[in-house]
């Protein structure tokens, strides 16, 4: 069965110099075994191919249901150096729950 | 001991809603109103202003703000802390006393924390081989020397519990770390000491739910946002923080917005790295050990945070010049939008070439298209309308203008249904770069000093 990301989590993200930080918060207990199984970060990785140029780091906060992500070389240099709409990354974490996922 | 303490948001960030410290003095009860004015570059603007003019460099809009609740802290007894001194915090705070002195107030005394500007020290400090490299790409500061707008110091609690213990109601700080505003007066109240390290723990995780305004509260809320009610007018987070660390997460009755565990957890995440190593001048704060729990309407309990001691660093703020960019924009309608808008983007990148300009960096977008989510964006066949978003960065001043006078002959020299030109051409402006260091707390103090009225 697929399953929407959007359906099962919600985040926010915003920008740490060129790296942008993606914070996924899954609703329920269900829904954070669902992401902490396939949420790696690899998978987030390939998913903002064309987006992140560099590295992605993966940190677990099972306290309160949620994954943060850091995407390295992501925001065109960051801060005001960047030339994107979108230079803080703040809407990034939307674009991680476009993800679908086979569960 | 006070048995409890409300500490209220004010300000999220430099341009925030006005109407809010009002709103949090006079529609409940709290203690301590907290602001936060500075972003990342905010420095650098106003090291800048102050270069201009000597008197500014500091949040102006504080100087309104304080003008509306002066009588009512006053009154109340209600304290306020913020680092809206920027660059000028002296300077800020004599203005303060002014507007005091102008609404027949007596008896004010405003702490005024100084120290953290290190820009004349710079060169000093890289001779004697201290190396400020940049915490991210781990590059010498000696490449920037010659670039430098500005640099600070985040310093933490420490010297506002100082302006706070000598009988300040007002403190006035320049680069404070943004959570330091909101434990700051937890230490005070109940005698944490400095290294117990879950107390100071759990203060700073209050200051980062507070710290963003409203961003805890139903604002930017991506959970499910069509619930959040009367966000028209939100009410700002307020930490109510008990002896022993805990703290409810609340806002004041009448006001629009939620508190949430979901609200909260949002703000939680936001802008971290390690959440298991969240540092900051007083302690190191474990992220991953937060519990919260709903307790009732509009108010959430934090509690369960764990601690470690600090390390032997400040973080510095650094800025600097690199270069210039600019960015113009231009809308195309059906039929054919985004066909037409790429057609005018590559009749543009030619003409510039053509010009022989020099670019570091060209961008073009499609807003409403694809600007935000690149790939990942799932691309409609008929639009209705786009915009062309072309942005060009570099260190040649005069190419970068050029490029401005490019953008608004596309109308009549492109393809068809291009407007939206009503904003002129676009102007060069000054790119400030972010340089992020460490620097040993021994070679820094802070210095604070208290004026009266």
């Amino acid at each position: 069965m697929k399953i929407r990301l959007i359906d099962i989590a919600h985040g926010r993200s915003g920008d740490k110099g060129d790296a942008a930080n993606v914070g996924i918060i899954a609703y329920d207990d269900n829904g954070y075994e669902i992401i902490e199984k396939h949420l790696t970060a690899e998978r987030v990785k390939k998913h903002f191919e064309g987006i992140c140029f560099g590295k992605v780091e993966r940190f677990e906060m099972p306290n309160i249901r949620a994954l943060n992500f850091l995407l390295h070389n992501t925001l065109g240099g960051g801060g005001t150096v960047s030339l994107k709409h979108d230079a803080q990354g703040k809407t990034l974490a939307a674009a991680l729950l476009r993800m679908e996922i086979e569960v | 001991m006070k048995e409890k303490i409300r500490i209220a948001s004010g300000q999220g960030f430099w341009g925030d809603l006005q109407s809010i410290p009002l709103q949090q003095v006079t529609k409940g009860p709290i203690d301590y109103l907290m602001m936060d004015f500075l972003a990342e570059v905010t420095m650098s603007i106003m090291q800048k202003q102050k270069k201009r003019n000597p008197s500014a460099g500091y949040a102006k809009d504080l100087i309104q703000i304080m003008k509306e609740i002066l009588p009512s802290i006053m009154e109340k007894n209600i304290k306020v802390i913020t680092n809206g001194g920027g660059a000028n915090p002296l300077a800020c705070s004599e203005e303060i006393l002014k507007c005091a002195k102008k609404l027949g107030i007596d008896g004010l005394k405003i702490a005024v924390v100084t120290g953290d500007n290190i820009l004349l020290n710079v060169d000093g400090l890289l001779s004697r081989g201290i190396e400020l490299n940049n915490m991210e790409t781990g590059e010498s500061a000696k490449n920037i020397q010659d670039r430098l707008i500005s640099a600070n110091i985040y310093f933490g609690a420490e010297p506002i519990v100082e302006g706070l213990k000598q009988g300040a109601q007002i403190v006035i700080t320049g680069r404070t770390t943004d959570t330091s505003l909101t434990y700051a007066p937890m230490i005070f109240e109940f005698g944490w000491s400095f290294d117990d390290w879950d107390k100071l723990a759990s203060g700073v995780v209050a200051g980062h739910i507070l710290e963003c305004g409203a961003q805890a509260t139903g604002g930017n809320f991506l959970g499910d946002w069509k619930m959040v009610p009367d966000l028209a007018r939100v009410g700002f987070p307020i930490a109510e923080a008990y002896p022993d660390g805990e703290v409810i997460i609340t806002k004041h009755d009448n006001t629009g917005g939620s508190v949430t565990t979901q609200t909260v957890s949002e703000q939680l995440v936001y802008e971290i790295g390690d959440p298991s190593n969240y540092i900051t001048p007083e302690c190191v704060a474990d992220f991953t050990t937060i519990r919260l729990e709903q307790q009732g309407k509009d108010r959430v309990r934090v509690f369960g945070i764990k601690g470690r001691p600090a390390t032997d660093s400040y973080k510095v703020s650094m800025a600097y010049h690199d270069g210039y960019s600019a960015v113009g924009t231009l809308t195309y309608t059906w039929p054919d939008a985004l066909e037409k808008a790429k057609k005018a983007d590559e009749i543009l990148r030619t003409r510039l070439s053509d010009l022989g300009l020099k670019f570091d960096e060209i961008r073009t977008e499609f807003l409403g298209v694809n600007a935000c989510h690149g790939p990942l964006a799932q691309i409609q066949n008929e639009i209705n309308e786009v915009v062309l978003r072309v942005g060009v960065r570099g260190h040649r001043a005069h190419d970068i203008e050029q490029f401005g006078k490019e953008i608004a002959p596309l109308i009549l020299t492109g393809p068809p249904t291009a407007t939206g030109f009503a904003g002129g051409r676009p102007k060069p402006s000054e790119v400030v770069a972010y340089w992020p260091a460490l620097i040993p707390k021994k070679l820094v103090k802070p210095e604070v000093i208290i004026l009266e009225l």
